[in-house]
């Protein structure tokens, strides 16, 4: 299978503490990977070194045969990466169609009403409420809208972080519903990172578990799922 | 005296807890009491050969008076018990108006030994303390009609200001064309002098709005990057200067036009913000505002101390005045050329300059706000947006968080140069001393006043911050007190602006309907 994105033994410093502590990790063109593990792993630090904020101090990141390891995060973003960052981060005050504009910032405006249309088919909530402020939408309608927005750029590799933070079970599988849907329609690659760790690995090819800053296990996502380590630290707990 | 208020206004009053209300009621005039022994007690006084410090304790004790009884005014009106305060209140309003009015129909000499006998010793402040009283006055009465409606909340409050913000924004429709039509007639009425249906414009109704109309055009410059893109800048005053001396030094030393130099005083100061900017930009919030302060106070000292290059603090004098298509607007020509009255056969009057001035600064303003209207809409405006909403979810999206930084720093940058060399050719003299800090801030307040990024908040702000303090320039040094109480006021009562209201940048409902955005579905349904 095509190799899409490689980490090999990175790095990443927040002034002394070292929160990845050399992490390998691939994901192959076509995929839906997920990435599990508890608070302060170092999830959301592997999303941001990936698009180079933080920057790796040591190892290499390469995107579809380049690599970005020291590339500056708008033109890593510009070659077809997009991040729907943790906590959704959309912009309160601005309405769900200028959200959705910001998001298609560097795409090539000839895609942007067929783009639209895209996501609006994907989120039909967010084109009945287009007009209302993304600060008044309700968790998952921001969720949904930060979804959106990354699309929007028209990646070839959507980055979500946590994109069940805080909903309800039954927005919860429409958002994962949405992202098969994105992976087999669209063809997007997709990695994301996950508290929730038994939806994440049923609906993921292949998943990865981090410890400490690195990865411990690997496998496909019926594989982790029968792992008994698996189970006692991130399902029996929760469910 | 406050049972008999509770069993009249609201059955449900708590009893008062009266050492509580003391306490506070005291700390509040102990406040007073220290503000005054600093700020009141002393002054100083003219004497022959110096001056002398003199005292006035009596109204240090007024002041503290004032401030435990009009704590206790507040303290019972919250607790609802409005009686007592209507029963002190309204005397004391009604005789003090009478003592003050009353003043007027005594000779100079009677009026002055009258006046030692007001609480304080001075005729303005009793004024305010009356108003004061008469506040309290009329919000007992209020109470006391109204028992049993609770008070709005904060909240409440804040909702409805805001609905109406944004009904004034979706107004602004009309509003914009209406105020626009009254500023580009009103200075033609200063050609009718002696009518009596128009009404009196004169040479310094002129001038004052000269003067609100270039801070308008500089809040609309500030507005692009502190209302827009979310940057605290305090130095805003150095592009200004920038502007300002490039024209001068253009126009002394190279013999050049206003209308030629123009461009040339945005791109100098544009260049500026450019290179201003790309340090400190990396900065955020605070240390933003603190870096930019400096930045503004460096540009000052330089023109002060380069003396070769800007005559320090001696300033450039001599500044050539803006032409009509090189048609000057003086009494004759100086070098035997036409002028303006001479060309169109019109008789010779210095108020016609004083108008084309007012027209440039109009055009000028009215560019800036165009221009801002028209970026909003566009994705650079929309990117300064975002940029001021979240930072990071703009580096997620791919945005150069730098480079959009600067130009809205650098446009911003540039529309102060344009006002700086307006303010220039208008004074035909500058120096350092009028790029100094306060201007900064003055600047700033009509835009953080107006609300960040309300285009019209800017002229609301301009007009009740620069305007008129201007015109009632009689009051003297109450001036700056009311300009203090204004903007406590405002922080009080509207904290987030007079109209912060954020338009969406696309219309999705239809005109017509003028409704929220809510209302999208329906609108779309029925087309
Ligand atoms: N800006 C920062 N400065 C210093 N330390 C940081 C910073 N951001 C994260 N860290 C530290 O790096 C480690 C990894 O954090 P990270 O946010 O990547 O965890 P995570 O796996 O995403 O956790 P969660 O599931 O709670 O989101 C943590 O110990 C955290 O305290
Ligand atoms: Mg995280």
């Amino acid at each position: 299978m095509q190799q899409m994105l490689t980490v090999s033994g990175v790095h990443t410093f927040y002034g002394n503490i070292e929160a990845l502590r050399g992490v390998d990790l691939e994901v192959h063109a076509g995929e839906i990977v997920s990435l599990i593990g508890a608070n302060g792993a170092g999830k959301s630090t592997l999303l941001m070194t990936i698009c180079g904020d933080p920057g790796a101090a040591r190892g290499q990141v390469v995107f579809d045969g380049t690599d970005i390891t020291k590339a500056r995060t708008h033109d890593i973003i510009c070659s077809g990466i997009a991040q729907s960052p943790e906590g959704r981060r959309i912009f309160p005050r601005m309405t769900i169609m200028e959200n959705l504009q910001m998001g298609a910032t560097t795409a090539d405006p000839k895609f942007f009403a067929e783009d639209l249309e895209k996501v609006f088919s994907l989120f039909p909530i967010l084109e009945q409420r287009q007009g209302q402020r993304g600060g008044t939408l309700s968790g998952g309608e921001q969720q949904m809208l930060a979804i959106g927005r990354a699309l929007m750029s028209r990646p070839r590799l959507l980055l979500l972080d946590e994109p069940s933070l805080g909903l309800a079970p039954m927005v919860v599988k429409q958002i994962f519903n949405v992202i098969k849907e994105i992976n087999a329609e669209e063809k997007v690659t997709v990695f994301l990172v996950e508290q929730n760790a038994f939806h994440a690995l049923r609906l993921a090819h292949r998943g990865y578990v981090m410890i400490n800053g690195k990865i411990t296990l690997t496998g496909t996502g019926q594989e982790l799922l029968a792992n008994p380590e698996v189970r006692a630290a991130y399902l029996e707990g929760g469910h | 005296m406050s049972t008999t208020g509770a069993s009249m206004s609201d059955t449900a009053a708590r009893p008062l807890d009266l050492p509580a209300v003391v306490k506070e009621c005291g700390l509040t005039a102990l406040v007073m009491f220290a503000l005054a022994v600093g700020m009141v007690a002393f002054y100083t006084e003219d004497v022959p050969g110096g001056l002398e410090i003199a005292t006035r304790f009596g109204a240090v004790v007024a002041v503290t008076l004032l401030g435990f009884f009009g704590r206790l005014a507040i303290v019972l009106l919250r607790e609802g018990r409005p009686f007592p305060v209507l029963v002190v209140a309204l005397p004391f309003t009604v005789l003090m108006l009478v003592a003050l009015l009353s003043l007027n129909f005594f000779d100079a000499e009677t009026a002055e030994t009258l006046k030692n006998y007001l609480p304080v010793g001075d005729v303005v402040v009793n004024w305010i303390v009356v108003i004061m009283a008469g506040v309290f006055t009329l919000r007992a009465f209020w109470a006391l009609r109204h028992t049993g409606a609770s008070a709005k909340t904060v909240v409440d409050r804040e909702k409805a200001m805001d609905n109406f913000a944004a009904r004034v924004q979706r107004a602004s429709r009309f509003i914009g064309p209406l105020l626009l039509g009254i500023a580009v007639v009103f200075p033609l009425l200063a050609f009718f002098p002696d009518s009596p249906f128009v009404p009196k414009v004169d040479r310094r109704l002129l001038d004052i709005a000269i003067l609100v109309v270039t801070y308008v055009m500089l809040g609309w410059g500030l507005n692009i990057v502190v209302g827009l893109a979310g940057l605290l800048d305090l130095g805003y005053v150095a592009f200004y200067a920038v502007g300002a001396y490039s024209y001068a030094l253009l126009a002394t030393h190279y013999d050049l036009g206003f209308w030629v130099c123009l461009p040339f005083a945005g791109l100098m100061a544009a260049t500026a913000g450019i290179i201003l900017g790309f340090p400190v930009l990396r900065l955020r919030g605070d240390y933003l505002a603190i870096v930019t302060l400096g930045f503004g106070e460096m540009i000052r000292v330089i023109l002060l101390n380069w003396y070769e290059f800007t005559n320090g603090p001696d300033g450039i004098s001599g500044i050539p005045r803006p032409t009509f298509f090189g048609l000057p607007f003086s009494r004759s020509a100086s070098d035997g050329g036409e002028t303006f009255h001479g060309f169109f056969g019109l008789t010779y009057s210095p108020i016609d300059r004083i108008i084309f001035m007012y027209y440039v600064i109009l055009a000028l303003a009215l560019i800036t706000n165009l221009f801002t209207l028209r970026i909003r809409k566009l994705p650079i405006g929309r990117a300064w947006e975002a940029l001021r909403e979240d930072e990071i979810a703009c580096r997620s999206l791919g945005m150069n968080p730098r480079n959009t930084k600067l130009t809205a720093f650098s446009i911003g940058a540039m529309f102060g140069g344009f006002a700086g060399s307006f303010f220039a050719t208008r004074q035909g003299f500058i120096s350092p001393e009028s790029f100094t800090f306060v201007e900064s801030a003055v600047i700033l307040a009509v835009v953080v006043l107006g609300g960040f990024g309300s285009q019209i908040g800017v002229v609301l702000a301009a007009i009740i911050l620069i305007g008129l303090p201007e015109f009632f320039r009689e009051l003297q040094q109450y001036r700056m007190l009311a300009f203090g109480a204004a903007m406590v006021l405002i922080m009080i009562w509207r904290p987030s602006g007079l109209l912060a209201h954020r338009e969406p940048t696309i219309r999705l409902w239809r005109e017509r309907d003028g409704g929220p955005p809510e209302k999208t579905q329906a609108a779309e349904e029925s087309a």
